[in-house]
């Protein structure tokens, strides 16, 4: 047993240096190629790339190593090609700058196309003026932690995504920072995963957009004046805390909009100065707390298909319209909220009004069924037809009040 | 004319009337931003002031001190004075005054609480609301000589723009439901000074809620510089006529 014992450190040791090699790529070194040392590389070994511009066409990783650039080396893309491929488990790529990637009507051309791997992580890149920034197919368990993914994207039929996530489970999508792409998250048939810190904005379409995207948990993350706000579609089980949508405004823009979302937990986020804070649609079971409205134009719009949502301690701050619907059945419940609008009184002192509040006015339900109407918003006129609504509702749904609405605004 | 103008404006500083008037906006203007939680909803309470109150009192105090200074005004076109320059010193001296008591009454709580875009918008269109019903009420004068009837006249022009409009419109609304209105809604704004002004604000204060479609064509219109130059085009537009056309009256009139 003695005598064994050196062997076996030995044996490890050896095993470790033959395991763990790393190879230097740059000009003036051995390899110049990045491929080149690819090709030479076994699984575990780890690639060191100096600082410079390569033009390498498409980088295929087919084993795991780690590619790690140092001072950030531009590969270039050419505006033709796709310029990193994984198709391996564990493989990492860090530290690059990648731009310009081709654009095709046909395929999808990336930065970094991640195919049926596991563990792959793409970490601190900078991505610049790319068709899709970080694509990942097929995919488990990766990570995409600190990247800053730029593009010009003009309209929606031009650019691609700046991180698109299709068919994958459990990745982790850290501190990334998305400018200008179409959809600045995209995410389909994507499960457990958790999407945490990133700021996307000025997008050419949405913030965020997932379909089909079960079990995921958004936490953190700023979107901010993206041309139609954020939308998602289809997908059950959503916990999103403490998000920022800020300045997403158009017609058809919105904060965030909700389509068939069903069992899901929406708090301690911040909705500002959009045109509409928040759209529900044929949503159920969704449980809002502790979220903040604050100058939009419209807070809330939820449609009467959707049911079960339960709306609790929100503040409701210097909006023009805090609630919109588009017909009498209302099977939500208003719970606690802060409304700045309310008018009631409070005679136990004990901070929730005595009488119910009714978040939606009349001149809000006139502008739903005719628009141009919006122009006699504040007038004489509509104040006093506001006023006597709220005195005898007829218009506005009668069921959809705060039976406790609370006279202070609550500290969130 | 410019002696007579300092006389017109040295009367009505000292009158009773306006200075409540001034000290009654003063008052209104502090409290509605010391109550309010937050200063922009204080704003949003003095729109109200100075879409209402603001034309009401100028039209009906400028109409009563006309006929009130018939006599003056006889006195001075026994001298050796153009009656448009007594008639316009008339109408500087009333503007000036009134501007002036809006100015301090609202301007400067304003400029206190909230000295942003939307603060200066809310003057400048208080003051041109003020020039606007001083206008409209020389020309109210102009008409009768009945002391009552022209007051009436005021009274009902002041009811028109205030309420009457708006309601008119909102009548059409929905009468061409069916039909794309927007446009015809810009035009429309046009025939009413406190509409207006009252969009201008608006585009300031829910700017948010102006982004969706409808919004997009008035701010499309109104939002930009030249909007917002046409507009107070158009109020110039309100201040020029009704005093242009009082003053032919005056000049003509037998007194």
């Amino acid at each position: 047993m003695k005598k064994l014992f050196p062997i076996l450190i030995f044996a490890i040791f050896f095993g470790l240096s033959t395991q763990a090699k790393t190879y230097f790529v740059g000009k003036g070194r051995e390899i110049t190629k990045i491929q080149k040392a690819i090709d030479l590389a076994k699984n575990g070994d780890t690639i060191m790339v100096d600082a410079g511009l390569y033009k390498e066409k498409n980088i295929i990783i087919q084993k795991s190593i780690t590619l790690i650039g140092i001072n950030h080396p531009v590969l270039d893309g050419e505006n033709k090609y796709a310029i990193i491929t994984i198709k391996a488990n564990n493989a990492k790529v860090e530290g690059f700058k990648i731009q310009h990637t081709g654009r095709s009507e046909i395929t999808e051309l990336g930065a970094i196309m991640i195919y049926d791997s596991y563990k792959v992580s793409a970490v601190n890149n900078i991505l610049d003026d790319n068709n899709f920034g970080i694509f990942v197919q097929n995919s488990k368990s990766c990570t995409i932690k600190n990247n800053s993914i730029t593009a010009y994207g003009k309209n929606e039929l031009q650019s691609g995504n700046g991180i698109h996530c299709w068919h994958s489970d459990s990745l982790i999508i850290v501190g990334n920072k998305i400018k200008g792409h179409r959809d600045g998250l995209y995410f389909e048939f994507v499960k457990n995963t958790l999407v945490w810190r990133n700021i996307s904005t000025e997008n050419v379409r949405y913030g965020i957009h997932f379909m089909f995207s079960n079990h995921n948990t958004y936490i953190g993350n700023i979107f901010e004046k993206n041309e139609a706000g954020v939308a998602v579609m289809y997908s059950a089980n959503i916990n999103m805390y403490n998000n920022y949508f800020l300045d997403n405004w158009g017609d058809a823009t919105y904060g965030i909009l909700l389509k068939d979302i069903r069992d899901s937990n929406i708090s301690g986020n911040n909705f500002t100065k959009n045109t509409i804070g928040l759209y529900m649609e044929a949503c159920s079971r969704i449980n809002l707390y502790k979220n903040i409205f604050k100058n939009n134009g419209w807070a809330v719009k939820i449609q009467a298909s959707c049911e079960d949502n339960d709306f609790t301690k929100n503040n409701f701050i210097g909006n023009t319209f805090d609630i919109g619907t588009n017909g009498s059945l209302v099977l939500n419940t208003f719970t606690g909220n802060y409304w700045d609008k309310y008018e009631g009184y409070d005679l136990n002192k004990d901070n929730v009004g005595d009488v119910p509040y009714h978040p939606v006015s009349m001149y809000a339900m006139i502008i739903d069924s005719n628009p141009a109407a919006l122009m006699l918003f504040r007038s004489l006129i509509v104040t006093l037809l506001d006023k006597t609504e709220k005195l005898l509702p007829g218009v506005t749904p009668e069921n959809l009040k705060d039976n406790k609405p609370v006279m202070r605004p609550l500290p969130l | 004319m410019k002696k007579v103008l300092k006389y017109v404006i040295l009367d009505i500083v000292q009158n009773k009337t306006v200075l409540i008037y001034t000290l009654l906006l003063a008052i209104i203007s502090f409290s509605v931003f010391s109550l309010e939680s937050n200063s922009s909803k204080g704003l949003l309470s003095l729109l109200n002031i100075i879409l209402i109150i603001v034309p009401l009192i100028c039209i009906v105090f400028s109409t009563i001190y006309i006929y009130n200074s018939a006599e003056f005004i006889e006195l001075l076109l026994s001298q050796p004075l153009k009656r448009k320059a007594i008639w316009l010193s008339i109408f500087g001296g009333l503007a000036v005054s009134l501007a002036l008591a809006f100015l301090i009454g609202v301007g400067i709580p304003i400029l206190i609480y909230q000295p942003n875009g939307t603060g200066f918008m809310m003057i400048a269109a208080g003051l041109f609301l003020t020039v606007v019903f001083v206008s409209i009420a020389l020309l109210s004068a102009s008409f009768t000589r009945d002391k009552a009837k022209g007051i009436g006249l005021s009274v009902f022009i002041w009811l028109y723009s205030s309420l009457i409009f708006d309601a008119v419109v909102l009548f059409l609304l929905f009468q061409f439901q069916d039909y794309p209105l927007e446009r015809v809604m810009v035009i429309l704004s046009f025939l009413n000074p406190i509409d207006l002004s009252r969009i201008q604000m608006l585009l300031q204060i829910d700017i948010s809620a102006l982004m969706g479609y409808t919004g997009a064509i008035f701010r499309e219109f109104f939002g930009n510089n030249t909007g917002i130059a046409m507009s107070f085009l158009g109020l110039t537009g309100w201040i020029a006529i009704p005093l242009f056309i009082s003053l032919r009256k005056f000049e003509k009139k037998d007194l």
